[in-house]
């Protein structure tokens, strides 16, 4: 059993007071709240380490650079890649997803080349691939959901074709909090020479990650998802595939030589790393790993589900509550709406309370059209959250609801 | 009725509202109570699309005056938009253009409009005072 209220402890920003009421942090799936572990690792790199790496020969830039190469090895570790040169640093799942779009459509994607992803997927795993067709003349083809929530993979199958080159997929819906059964796709598509693309931002905070295991081609996420500070992600990449796509950006810190008629890259990981990378980033990340893994993610993992379950089972036991997502298989995003009652208005009176949730379309139109609203009220849980949170929000539509009731 | 004039009113109301609760209990009576009767407002040509909630707004002068009809799909929304519409509504081109809106400060909605908050205030605004700063021009 975890001491939640020690962990909770680690964590400065949730003793603030929202409106006078204590904060209740269901925002997770946006961006977790920092243990101050992380805080005073980014405080004392800037204080006591600060130096731009791989070049310098003085003794605080090698010392800077340790610590880059340590956060990766932790990545690397972390999710169980083969190698640490097939973890690049990027500023977060966007920028990734962006970068192997963008390469792969210099490389290995020609015209009429077919591309396969789902309804569930953030715009950051649409728009991307979207663009990219309309650039090279490719097909872009969803794999749909059924009313649960669920991947309808028998169409997956029926959506392969021997152009079909890749399938990006997220591994846990930002919004539904659905975790799909990526390892059996991956299974399924690389009988066919498929390249696969895992969206993993929000997955590796509440799953643990074994990306050989996986046999994922990509696995990608963020940071700042997981205890790290803003503007640090990860792009793991098979070495195979480092290393015959072309460099994202094109800089210093990525080459070997230049001269004005040719440039000379690098090997991975430094060739994708061009310009100062984001070394304090780095090291918060590092020492959010170290933090999750201190406490150990199993653990994290199954007090999680627990406040998740809980949660679930006393929405649908409210009246007027409807909860999008019914599966066993979920964690982390949580998507519900109240009858009658707009999600703008029940997210502003929830704010009033100090309960913090989202509500909107949380970046995913097209799964918004297929279950036919507007947007969703949603809670997304962390590894800090008890089951008072659980019932605050719980009590807090009780009276969202009363409150909308009025005359 | 001129705007500040209006605008002390409503901010003379709501100081006899104590706490949040029931403020914005008083704003979704308000949205309730909030009734456009016009079947072409609600249509894509009047809508200002935000993340979070919808708002359409329609602009059209009568004399000298500009006759504004707007709605949202949101009740609080609506609320805040029925208290704009008090203020600004049949007002003078000019008067509309030059209105500094401090009621929203002074009932503390202002944080509605931040150009960040998603629920389309900030842009109703701007569209309202461009449009009349268009036909004073």
């Amino acid at each position: 059993m975890l001491n939640i209220d020690k962990i909770r402890a680690d964590f400065p920003i949730l003793k603030r007071k929202i409106y006078n009421n204590p904060l209740i942090y269901l925002d997770n799936a946006a961006t977790t709240q920092k243990p101050q572990q992380v805080i005073d690792s980014v405080a004392e790199f800037y204080s006591f380490k600060n130096s731009n790496i791989h070049r310098g020969v003085h003794y605080l830039s090698e010392e800077a650079d340790c610590e880059y190469q340590q956060a990766r090895e932790t990545v690397k570790e972390y999710i169980n890649a083969e190698k640490s040169s097939e973890i690049i640093f990027t500023q977060g799942t966007t920028d990734s997803l962006n970068f192997i779009a963008d390469t792969l459509g210099r490389s290995l994607l020609k015209k009429g080349d077919e591309i396969i992803i789902t309804e569930m997927e953030h715009h950051s795993n649409i728009v991307p691939w979207q663009i990219l067709c309309n650039q090279i003349d490719a097909v872009l083809k969803i794999i749909p959901v059924d009313d649960n929530g669920t991947l309808l993979l028998e169409k997956l199958q029926e959506l392969i074709t021997d152009k079909t080159r890749l399938i990006s997929l997220t591994y846990v819906s930002n919004v539904l909090g659905i975790i799909n059964p990526v390892k059996k796709i991956i299974k399924q598509v690389h009988n066919h020479d498929i390249l696969v693309i895992i969206d993993g931002a929000q997955a590796v905070q509440h799953i643990p990650i074994d990306v050989q295991s996986l046999d994922c081609d990509f696995f990608v996420f963020s940071g700042h998802k997981m205890y790290a500070g803003t503007g640090i992600g990860v792009l793991y990449a098979k070495q195979k595939w480092l290393e015959v796509i072309p460099p994202y950006r094109y800089g210093g810190g990525m080459i070997s030589e230049v001269n004005f008629e040719n440039t000379l890259f690098q090997d991975p990981p430094q060739k994708f790393e061009a310009g100062t990378v984001n070394i304090a980033g780095a090291v918060s990340l590092k020492t959010a790993i170290e933090y999750i893994n201190a406490i150990g993610l199993e653990s994290i993992s199954s007090h999680e589900k627990k406040v998740y379950s809980y949660t679930v089972e006393k929405l649908r036991k409210l009246p007027k509550v409807t909860v999008y997502g019914n599966t066993t298989d979920m964690c982390g995003a949580l998507s519900f709406n109240l009858d009658n009652i707009h999600h703008y208005d029940a997210g502003t009176l929830l704010d009033k309370m100090g309960i913090a949730v989202r509500t909107g379309k949380h970046c995913a139109e097209p799964l918004m059209n297929r279950y036919g609203v507007q947007g969703t009220i949603r809670a997304s849980f962390a590894i800090y959250n008890s089951i008072e949170d659980a019932d605050a929000l719980i009590n807090g539509i009780r009276k969202v609801q009363k409150i909308m009731a009025t005359k | 009725m001129n705007i500040n004039s209006i605008q002390d009113q409503i901010i003379e109301e709501f100081s006899e509202l104590n706490d949040w609760l029931d403020k914005y209990e008083y704003l979704i009576t308000l949205g309730k109570s909030h009734n456009i009767y016009d079947e072409d407002l609600k249509t894509d040509k009047h809508l200002i699309a935000g993340c979070q909630s919808n708002v359409w707004v329609k602009t059209e002068i009568n004399n000298n005056n500009v006759i504004l009809k707007a709605d949202s799909d949101a009740l609080i929304t609506r609320g805040i938009i029925s208290l704009l519409l008090r203020v600004l509504n049949n007002q003078t081109a000019d008067d509309i253009t030059h209105a500094d809106l401090y009621f929203l400060d002074k009932i503390g909605l202002k944080s509605n409009l931040s150009p960040s908050r998603a629920n389309g205030l900030a842009a109703i605004v701007k569209q309202i005072q461009s449009y009349a700063a268009e036909i004073g021009a």
